[in-house]
């Protein structure tokens, strides 16, 4: 009986205690909007994390870009064959990318590693009381440290998503026209016929930004969430990944229901 | 790393984006396509316009002249009225036939354009009163069944 | 109004949850004096800071700073009084992506608009009161622990705060690097008529610089005078600490069942 409870306890502690995260997440989120004039009013601010979380992360976007585009070319055009539909592989390659793989890829890339610099790095500083400093001396750290890392993620993860979907055409580009023989007329004409700008490409833009924001917010609540130790910040990293990541397939999922009904 | 090479790198960042974006817009998505430059509008009614949705071609031997604006339907005549926006480069006679085509077989339907002879030109607001309507699946069958039984009798 | 005590602590109780860190307890820090709190670890010497602070909210009485009640102000109100403090925390906490120079220029950028040419001139002034003048152009994280703990000291007196906070400032520094700092703290004190609490362990530096002495432990004042009385104190408690005595009010040993039950326990 006494195990039995105790699993029990321990479930339901667990659901509290995340269903408390997720209120405490949010209260986090609704500040940073209120206290938002500060980070644009010194653009500055933004500006320097947006060099931080954004060009940083552009080597390792744009090389999986061109490796994932390569692959969606290669498997594409063998599986096409079958089908004898092997020029619509402009087509394959861009919705792929331009739908899916280019927002979620990128934010999963993001928030491995633009998340957790922003996860380490608040948590350090909550650690070495620079936030109780900053709170102190009547600056709010949400307005000065918060504010600025947010809109930051919201505006670059768009732009990472945007590199990757063009990147991964032309990787995909590269597989199909010079090394397998596919024609490049068909290649390129293909997809324009069947690419719509306003289904895919904003629809994949407004992905990208919902899934900046999500990446973003849970990589500043984590950090800022953090025991101020050693191991809490290390353990806060990881939990930004995680969470980072099953939020942004989870709400591909609702997304993509949600536009396709439409 | 100083305010001002910061700045620099963000700016190209943000440029690759923008210019990434618009390379997607353009290049991989069809928005080139829709803009037609000048265009004038025309309607044309149709009992059944089957499957055509707004911003569905109008093509021409083949060539796409224009776009479908919107549809319509007027409560008087009950038909579907459908607003055509042609490139003003392409004038078209009077007695144009303006005809609902399905491409390929079960591909998306759009509106072929066939000229006539006339010698006056469609202008903004215009009617065309020759039109064909798309080809619905179940009136096809049950004419081919209506035909079939109207067969049988005589043998 | 100018009061006498510029900061009133009136029957403050603080704990979390179920555990009370601070009963009913009572303290008031004149204007222009140096006021000392001392206790052992985990006493919650700090948190009183944090209280004045209005970083925490008390569970039951009042914190008073210049006349106002600390947690009954609004968010305006608690940066005004925040604005009159300065504090210095134990490691420093200068932010470690700016240099000693914005650091320091921090407070200054933020709560005023004060030319650059102006500022540059007080912060250098800052910086020598503390001696690190030359300094200025180093990264935050390029210092050692002194020479950072005095930094954050110019920028916590950066606006000629009124009331000049300390948390541990002795914590963890050679002998040196402590006697600047205990001369400082007095220098600093009269130059900008301030009032400064420091919250600390270390009993011959307290007692060399400190006008008062608040001894604190079980969540209440368990002694309080002037460094002249507390020495020659027959408290018990507060002659273990004085004196650094191994065993007293303050056992050595934590709580635990007899010895030999342990030892036999095992067997």
């Amino acid at each position: 009986m006494n195990p039995i409870f105790k699993i029990l306890s321990n479930l339901g502690n667990q659901v509290t205690s995340r269903i408390w995260r997720l209120g405490s997440a949010t209260r986090l989120f609704l500040l940073t909007l209120i206290y938002s004039g500060e980070s644009f009013r010194r653009i500055h601010l933004t500006i320097r994390e947006i060099y931080f979380t954004g060009v940083m992360s552009l080597i390792i976007v744009v090389v999986s870009a061109f490796f994932v585009g390569m692959v969606l070319g290669l498997q594409g055009y063998y599986t096409l064959q079958k089908y004898g539909s092997s020029e619509s592989i402009g087509v394959l390659v861009a919705l792929a990318l331009l739908r899916e793989l280019g927002p979620v890829v990128t934010a999963l890339l993001f928030a491995g590693r633009a998340g957790t610099a922003i996860t380490a790095e608040i948590g350090l500083m909550k650690a070495t009381e620079q936030l109780s400093a900053m709170e102190m001396m009547a600056v709010s750290p949400i307005a000065r440290i918060i504010g600025p890392r947010f809109w930051a993620g919201v505006i670059s993860m768009p732009i990472l998503a945007s590199i990757f979907s063009m990147v991964g055409v032309m990787g995909g580009y590269l597989v199909a026209v010079p090394m397998i023989g596919s024609d490049h007329g068909a290649f390129w004409s293909q997809m324009n016929d069947n690419v719509d700008f306003r289904f895919d490409v904003v629809n994949g833009f407004i992905k990208s930004v919902v899934f900046g924001v999500a990446c973003t917010i849970i990589a500043l609540y984590e950090g800022y969430d953090a025991p101020p130790t050693a191991e809490g910040v290390s353990r806060a990293t990881t939990r930004t990944v995680v969470t980072s990541s099953l939020t942004v397939l989870g709400l591909d999922f609702i997304l993509t229901s949600f536009m396709i009904a439409h | 790393m100083d305010k001002t090479t910061l700045d620099i790198w963000v700016g190209l960042f943000v440029a690759i984006g923008i210019a990434a974006l618009m390379g997607l817009a353009m290049k991989v998505g069809n928005l080139t396509s829709n803009t037609l430059g000048e265009t004038y509008m025309i309607t044309a009614n149709y009992e059944n316009i089957g499957g055509l949705k707004p911003r569905a071609p109008v093509k021409s031997s083949g060539v796409v002249v224009g776009r479908i604006d919107n549809i319509k339907f007027d409560t008087k005549s009950y038909q579907a009225v459908v607003t055509l926006k042609i490139d003003k480069r392409y004038p078209f006679p009077k007695d144009t036939f303006a005809n609902i085509y399905t491409s390929g077989l079960l591909g998306e339907q759009y509106i072929s354009l066939e000229a006539g002879g006339d010698d006056h030109f469609l202008k903004e607001g215009d009617r065309i009163s020759k039109t064909q309507d798309a080809v619905v699946l179940e009136k096809l069958i049950s004419q081919f069944l209506y035909n079939k039984a109207s067969e049988d009798p005589k043998k | 109004m100018t009061q006498k005590n510029i900061v009133e602590i009136k029957n403050l109780s603080f704990g979390y949850g179920n555990f009370m860190l601070h009963k009913d307890i009572s303290m008031v820090f004149p204007r222009g004096k140096v006021t000392a709190i001392m206790g052992g670890s985990g006493c919650g010497k700090t948190t009183i800071l944090r209280l004045i602070g209005g970083q925490i909210k008390p569970k039951a009485g009042q914190v008073k700073v210049d006349g106002r009640i600390v947690h009954n102000q609004d968010r305006q109100g608690i940066y005004e009084l925040r604005k009159k403090m300065g504090m210095l925390f134990q490691h420093g906490a200068l932010f470690t992506d700016l240099s000693v120079f914005d650091n320091v220029a921090f407070p200054m950028r933020e709560h005023t608009k004060l030319p650059e040419s102006m500022i540059r001139d007080l912060v250098l002034m800052k910086l020598n009161a503390v001696g690190l003048r030359g300094a200025h152009k180093l990264m935050a994280t390029e210092l050692s622990g002194g020479m950072a703990r005095r930094v954050a000291l110019a920028r916590a007196i950066a606006l000629d705060p009124d009331i000049i906070m300390y948390d541990e400032p002795f914590a963890g520094l050679d002998p040196i690097s402590m006697a600047v700092i205990c001369d400082l703290i007095r220098t600093l004190n009269d130059a900008l008529g301030a009032t400064s609490i420091i919250v600390t362990h270390d009993v011959e530096e307290a007692f060399s610089f400190a006008d008062y002495i608040y001894f604190v432990a079980d969540g209440k004042v368990a002694a309080e005078g002037t460094p002249k009385e507390l020495s020659k104190s027959k408290l018990p408690f507060v002659h273990q600490f004085v004196h650094g005595e191994k065993d007293g009010p303050v056992p050595f040993h934590y709580n635990a069942p007899s010895y030999k039950k342990d030892i036999y326990e095992s067997v």
